[in-house]
Parts: structure tokens; sequence; C-alpha cells
């Protein structure tokens, strides 16, 4: 039954568990899958909704566009190879396979801190070169849309290392692999909403 | 990895069995304690809020005479009257309270999907509103700037609370939003998938509908909330210019410049006008369950009622702006705004109409939860009637700054909620505790509060006629205002008094019965929805014993034409249900006129 169908079935009509009335959840997928995605709605709901401020400051007359480091296509770099590790292992545990599980997993942890290093150095040239925070609006929204992803990646880590320890402590993958998927898919936003944000800040 | 649905779990969730007295009651994972203690957490905050609400009320009502209140008391009485009703009270008691009673208990689940994060949740809602008391106590007390806290003069030497009062408000809020985002992922996720078996989304009762489309939107509107907040947050702390533009104050300028104060104005409403259905959506769906019970009458027109709620929530994100005529826009923008709104008019109506139309030709049942009910329905017309004079930008414009404004949300968003509150409260009472209240105070209480709360409200409409100001400290002589506004502002304060002092009654009542009260039948109202069939009452930890329920029917079946009793619960299936027999049809039949 669709969901356009249920919600428009006629419950005075029908009684009974009906074939097809199902009693399992409106989408068939596991608790935490549904969650995520509300999550990453909420996540895309937050940056929209900085990104749209963002454009509105950037009318008046006091903004003084800031050139973003070149650094960031190198942190790019590393956000990437995050993904492809991460995707890597995902595609490992839903095979059931264990060999280089270890190698992806732990390698996507480890560049996506590379990649929160790689940014706080650059918030570091910008100090240094006398951007700084409250200087212009633009500054202001770099260090925050900048400092906001960040922080959502280590929320993710929070997962990544608790999967992590599990893993370290003889877990066995499929006791992790949901924890996996759902990483991977949260890590794929993640990119995409730096994608996003890279590329709004360099062409503005 | 396989997906198997709930019911069909060989062990089903495992349950967080509490093993102390800490588990059971204090840090507990089980939905009944955590909604009850969101609920009195809620009510605690809602008791600050009514006793601010006096202050400043007294303050209106006899200006000479009041010495304790001074203006800056009186900005932050203001203030924090309206945050805490309507964020720290309504939206934490309706969804945080009875979301989290009622949803696993109306869909036949043992509890929500994450219990830890729904025990973090309330913790959390705790912490925040540690966070906003704790501003009562620091240097400059709290903020004062007005509950829509707009910028600049939020953080401007003049505004009451403008260094520490204002970063608590803000830190609290955001905490808020991450409390609200742990329970309300819950909610949304416990609704879609855990389901009882037979419980297809148009068997859920209104009540579920009611907080699920609340809590989407709330899980949509408070990131605007919060991005507002942080906002104001690096310009208040860090001197950023988000919102504050160069501005100059005590005659030398500050070190802003260029920020828009406009900017927050678009996202606090972004946040802020959704939030009013994040309030009266949950009262929709309470409320229909209530009418539908107590007039022993399927709900009119279940589907419309359903998709008003969705349409209202859709429609709820793109009216904002009606908030902010008085700001300046562009003439186009104020139409597309003013269009939007009164659209918002038509699902609103067709609800209201239905409820009207549950009522009709019901045998209606006047308990005190139905007397609450169909009070709402007035203060509803109401408050929804003077809210089509205010969508529409030419009669806002005069009347913006007035008591009409006050009169109006007060009625719609204030009263009408509560009212609701009452009637569920009273309803699922004997549910929830296992005793009755005692029907005739609820009844006295029920008229102090709706008499009351009518003349307090309706006498700021004709205020607000005449033009007196809203958020004025006191009056002083003003040439338009006749000298007669101050007696009827004296008689609003007196009927404030009455009402706040008439919640004793309610106080008394729920916890005399605590005590007192008579052993509650298990579903004394003949209710046909699944939390009145726990084998359980109050049910226990688990709700439903071994088995889950399984549904054969909607919520709504009462008086149904052939069957012995006037009302089927959803657990009946079809052929267990009891038929009247000739005979019986014929003794159960109301006695003619002639026959007495």
């Amino acid at each position: 039954m669709s969901l356009f169908e249920q919600v428009t079935d006629k419950p005075w009509e029908r009684k009974g568990v009906i074939g097809g009335l199902s009693p399992e959840g409106t989408f068939k997928t596991q608790a935490e899958r549904v969650a995520l995605i509300f999550f990453l709605i909420i996540a895309s709901v937050v940056f929209s909704l900085f990104l749209v401020s963002y454009y509105i400051r950037m009318e008046l007359p006091d903004w003084e566009p800031l050139s973003e480091p070149a650094q960031l296509w190198f942190n790019t770099g590393l956000l990437v190879a995050s993904s492809i590790l991460f995707q890597w292992a995902r595609n490992i545990v839903v095979r059931n396979g264990k060999s280089n599980l270890y190698t992806s997993f732990f390698g996507a942890g480890i560049f996506a801190i590379l990649f929160i290093i790689a940014q706080l150095v650059s918030w570091s040239y910008l100090q240094a070169g006398g951007f700084y925070l409250s200087s212009n609006p633009a500054n202001a929204f770099y260090y925050l849309l900048t400092g906001l992803h960040a922080l959502h990646l280590v929320g993710g880590l929070w997962f990544w290392s608790k999967s992590a320890i599990r893993l370290i402590s003889g877990g066995e993958p499929k006791d992790i692999r949901l924890s996996i998927e759902l990483c991977t898919i949260y890590w794929h936003f993640l990119l995409l909403v730096w994608i996003a944000v890279f590329a709004i800040l360099s062409n503005t | 990895m396989a997906y198997v649905p709930l019911a069909d779990q060989d062990q089903e969730m495992e349950m967080h069995h509490p093993h102390t007295w800490v588990e059971k009651y204090v840090f507990s994972q089980d939905h009944k304690v955590i909604g009850v203690q969101y609920g009195g957490l809620a009510v605690f905050t809602g008791i600050i809020g009514l006793a601010l609400s006096l202050l400043f009320r007294l303050q209106l009502g006899f200006p000479e005479s009041v010495d304790f209140v001074d203006p800056n008391f009186y900005y932050q009485a203001v203030t924090m009257h309206g945050m805490i009703m309507v964020v720290y009270f309504l939206t934490a008691l309706f969804l945080g309270g009875f979301g989290n009673y009622m949803i696993p208990l109306m869909l036949g689940a043992r509890d929500m999907v994450f219990p830890f994060l729904n025990m973090m949740s309330v913790w959390t809602f705790f912490i925040s509103v540690v966070i906003l008391m704790s501003s009562f106590f620091v240097s400059g007390g709290p903020t004062g700037a007005g509950w829509t806290l707009y910028p600049p003069q939020t953080t401007m030497a003049g505004t009451p609370g403008h260094d520490a009062g204002i970063i608590l408000m803000l830190v609290s809020l955001a905490v808020f939003v991450v409390a609200f985002t742990m329970g309300g992922l819950n909610y949304v996720v416990t609704i879609l998938q855990y389901r009882c078996r037979g419980m297809t989304l148009m068997r859920m009762p209104l009540t579920i509908w009611g907080v699920f489309v609340a809590t989407v939107l709330g899980l949509f509107a408070f990131p605007a909330l919060l991005v507002a907040c942080i906002m104001m947050m690096f310009d208040t702390l860090l001197g950023t210019s988000f919102f504050m533009p160069a501005v100059i104050e005590a005659g030398s300028p500050l070190d802003y410049e260029g920020g828009s104060p406009i900017l927050f104005q678009h996202l606090f409403w972004f946040f802020g006008h959704p939030e009013v259905y994040i309030v009266a959506l949950p009262a929709f769906g309470l409320v229909s369950d209530v009418l539908s019970v107590h007039a022993r009458k399927n709900i009119f027109g279940y589907r419309m009622m359903v998709w008003a709620i969705i349409a209202i929530g859709g429609l709820s994100f793109i009216v904002w702006a009606h908030h902010m005529y008085v700001s300046g826009m562009n003439p186009y923008f104020g139409f597309f705004f003013a269009t939007t709104t009164l659209i918002i008019a038509v699902p609103t109506a067709l609800k209201v109409y239905n409820w009207i139309f549950t009522l009709w030709e019901g045998d209606i049942r006047l308990n005190a939860p139905m007397y609450f009910a169909i009070g709402f329905i007035f203060t509803f017309i109401h408050g929804g009637l003077t809210g089509l004079f205010l969508g529409n930008v030419v009669v806002d414009l005069p009347l913006s700054d007035t008591y009409f404004v006050v009169a109006h949300f007060h009625l719609v968003m204030g009263v009408s909620p509560i009212l609701v509150l009452f009637a569920a409260i009273y309803h699922w009472f004997p549910k929830v505790s296992g005793r009755m209240f005692n029907e005739k105070l609820a009844k006295v209480h029920f008229w102090f509060t709706f008499l009351g709360a009518y003349s307090i409200f309706l006498p700021l409409h004709y205020l607000g006629f005449l033009g007196v100001p809203r958020r004025y400290y006191a009056l002083g002589n003003t040439d338009f205002i006749p000298l007669s506004a101050q007696d009827l502002n004296s008689t609003v304060t007196v009927a404030a008094l009455i009402v706040a002092a008439s919640q004793i009654l309610f106080f008394v009542n729920i916890i005399g019965s605590l005590k007192w009260g008579k052993k509650a039948d298990p579903n004394p109202w003949g209710a046909a929805s699944l939390e009145w069939q726990t084998p359980d009452t109050p049910p226990v930890h688990g709700n439903w014993g071994d088995k889950l329920p399984t549904v054969y029917r909607w919520a709504y079946d009462y008086s149904v034409p052939g069957a012995a009793e006037d009302y089927i619960p959803q657990t009946v299936p079809e052929n267990e249900v009891i038929t009247a027999s000739d005979d019986n049809f014929e003794t159960n039949k109301d006695p003619s006129p002639a026959a007495i």
C-alpha cells in the first residue's frame, strides 16, 4: 500500500486486519535509518537557513568578500577520501567480509580527523592574515559555516568511535553493520554539504 | 539486514526494566514516566509564567499602587511570561507530556523507539529550564527585550538583562531545541515505524495525527530559532554584526556595522509562526478525541480532519511575515503573506465545522472534559475570527501595536490550548492515575476559567480599538485614551487574579484525587481507542502484558447501529462484536414520550 493509498484510505469502511494493511512501519527499513533521514533533513534546514542569511547579509554595503585560502581544495580532498573509505568499509560489511575492514573503517575516521585539523589550520592562516571573525560579516560567516560543518563531523566521529571500540574489542563486523551503513550515509551527506558551502563561499 | 516489523519480532524490543527507585522515577526510560516528568516540569514553569503575568497585570490595572513592579521588572516579567508560556509550557506539555504518554499507548507499542534518547530529551529540557530560571538570579536579571528578542534593542544598555540575561535566554533556547530534536525524532519515528498490527495511518486517533504533524513542524521550524540564537550570540559575545546595525548607545557609537535586524525577524518568525501550530495542532487532535468520546459519535469527517492538519502544517511555513507588516516590506510581499494567511483559515474553519458536526445529534455526555472541549470551540472561534482582521495588512497596521493583538493571540493560542489541556488532563486522568477526579469541582473550575478568561480578554479587544498601545509600562495622561479605559484595565486585572486563584481548584482536585479519589474503571468514558484497552490501569512498564494488541478498526466506532454497546474498542474483530438481539435492542432504546 503506497503512502498515498494509506492516507486516502477510508478507515470507517475497512474492518479487520486486511491483507496489505501493513502492521509494519510506514517505511520498510530500520527505525534508526528513518531517524537518520529525518536528522539529515533537519541538518539541511539548519545549513540552508545559514546560507539564506548569508545571501541576505551579502547584499548590505559593508560586505567585503573573503578570498578563501587555496588550502580548502586540499581539505576537500581529505573529506572525499574519508567518504570513499567509508563507502569501501560499508561495501565490505554488507558483503559480510572482513578483509580490509580495519584499513577502510579506521582510514575513514582518520581522514575525517585530518580534515577537521586542516580546517582549523585554515582558520589560523586566516587569523594570521588579519581576517578576524568580527572584522567583516563575510569572515564571520566563513568561521560560522566551517565551524558548524566541522561540529557535525565531530558528532559523526562520536558514533564512528563507538563502532571503532566495538571492533577493537573483538566485535563481529555484523554487529556494527548498521552503524557503518548509517555513518556512510551521514558522511556522504556532510561531503555534499561541504561542497555546497565551499562552492557558495568561493563564488561570492 | 532484513527488516522485521515490531509485531513480528521474536522478542519484540528490548525492554529496559528498572531495578532501582532512581531508574524507575528519575532516570527512567519508560515513556509514561518521561511524559509525566515533561508535563510536571512544563506545568511548574507554566505556574511561574502565570505568576509573572499577575505581577505585570497588577501594574497595568493599578499603576499607582504597586511599587515593586518598576519599568525594568515590568519588561522582564512580560518577556519571560511570553517565552515561558509559548515554548517551555505549551510546547513541552503538548509534545513532551502528552506526546510521550500517548504515542506508544495509542499505537499499541511497548515504548518509544529510542527510550534512552527519550530520557536524554527530558533531562536536556530540565537543563534548559534551569538555565532559563537562573537568569532571574544573575546581575541585571532576565532579559526584558520582549519575547521576540528583536535586535538591536535586545543587547543594548537600555534594555533590562542586556548582559547576562539575554545570553542565558539564548543558551536556554538552544538547549531546548536540542532537547526537542531528540524527543521529536523519537515521536516521528515511533509513529511511522512502531505501530502495532492493523494500526494503519488512517486508523490513528487524531491526537496522534496532531502530535505527528506538530512534531514535524517543530523539527523543521526550531532550526530557524537555533540559527537566530547562534548568530545573535555571536553578535553579543564575539562582536560580529549579523543582525546589529551601526547604532549609537547613550551618545557613543557601538562597535557594530551594517547588520540586518530584519533578517533576525525573518528567522524568528520562520520559527515563530509554525510554533503557533506546534501548540495548536496537538490541541486540535486531543480535543477531537475528547469531543468524539463524550458525544458518543465518530469524529465528523475523519479524513478531512487529517488532511486539514497536514494542510495547516504545510501552510504554516509560508505565512510568517504577517508578523512583520509593521516592520515595513514590499507591498507585493505583504499581499502574498496576507493571501496565504487568509487561506489557512479554510482548513482551520473546516476543523471547527467538523467539531460542531460531531456534536450535532450526538448523545452528548456533559462530563467535565466535555465542558472544557466545548469551551475551547467558543474561544477558538473568537480568537480565530480576530485573526482574519489581523491577517489583512491594512487592518493590521493600526491594530498591530494595540491590545487587540494581545486579545487575539491570547484567545487563540493561550486560552484555547489551555482549555484543551484541562479537557485532556481530566479525560485521561483516570487512565494515568487509576483514580477518578471530583467531577463537581472540575466543573466549578471550568466556569471560573472559561468565564474568567472571557472577562480578561474580551475587554482587551475594546482597549485595542481605542488605540491603547500594548507593551507600555504605564499609559500616563494620553489625550485619545478616555479615563474609563483605566477602569476596564483594573477590571481585567481583577478577573486575571480570580482566574489564577481558581486554578487552585484544579490542583486541589488533581492532587486530592491522586490520594483520595475513588478507584477508576479501566475505561470510564467507554472510549474505543487503544490506550483505554491496556490490561492494567494505570498501564505498567511495557504497556501490553505478554502480547501486543492487534487493531481491527479505527478509533471512532461509537454508536454503531446494531452493536449492543455504544462503542466498539479498536481491538475487537468484526466477528466478536456483540450485536444487539431484537429483545435487547428494544430495551436499549430510549423510551418514547408516550411510554413515559
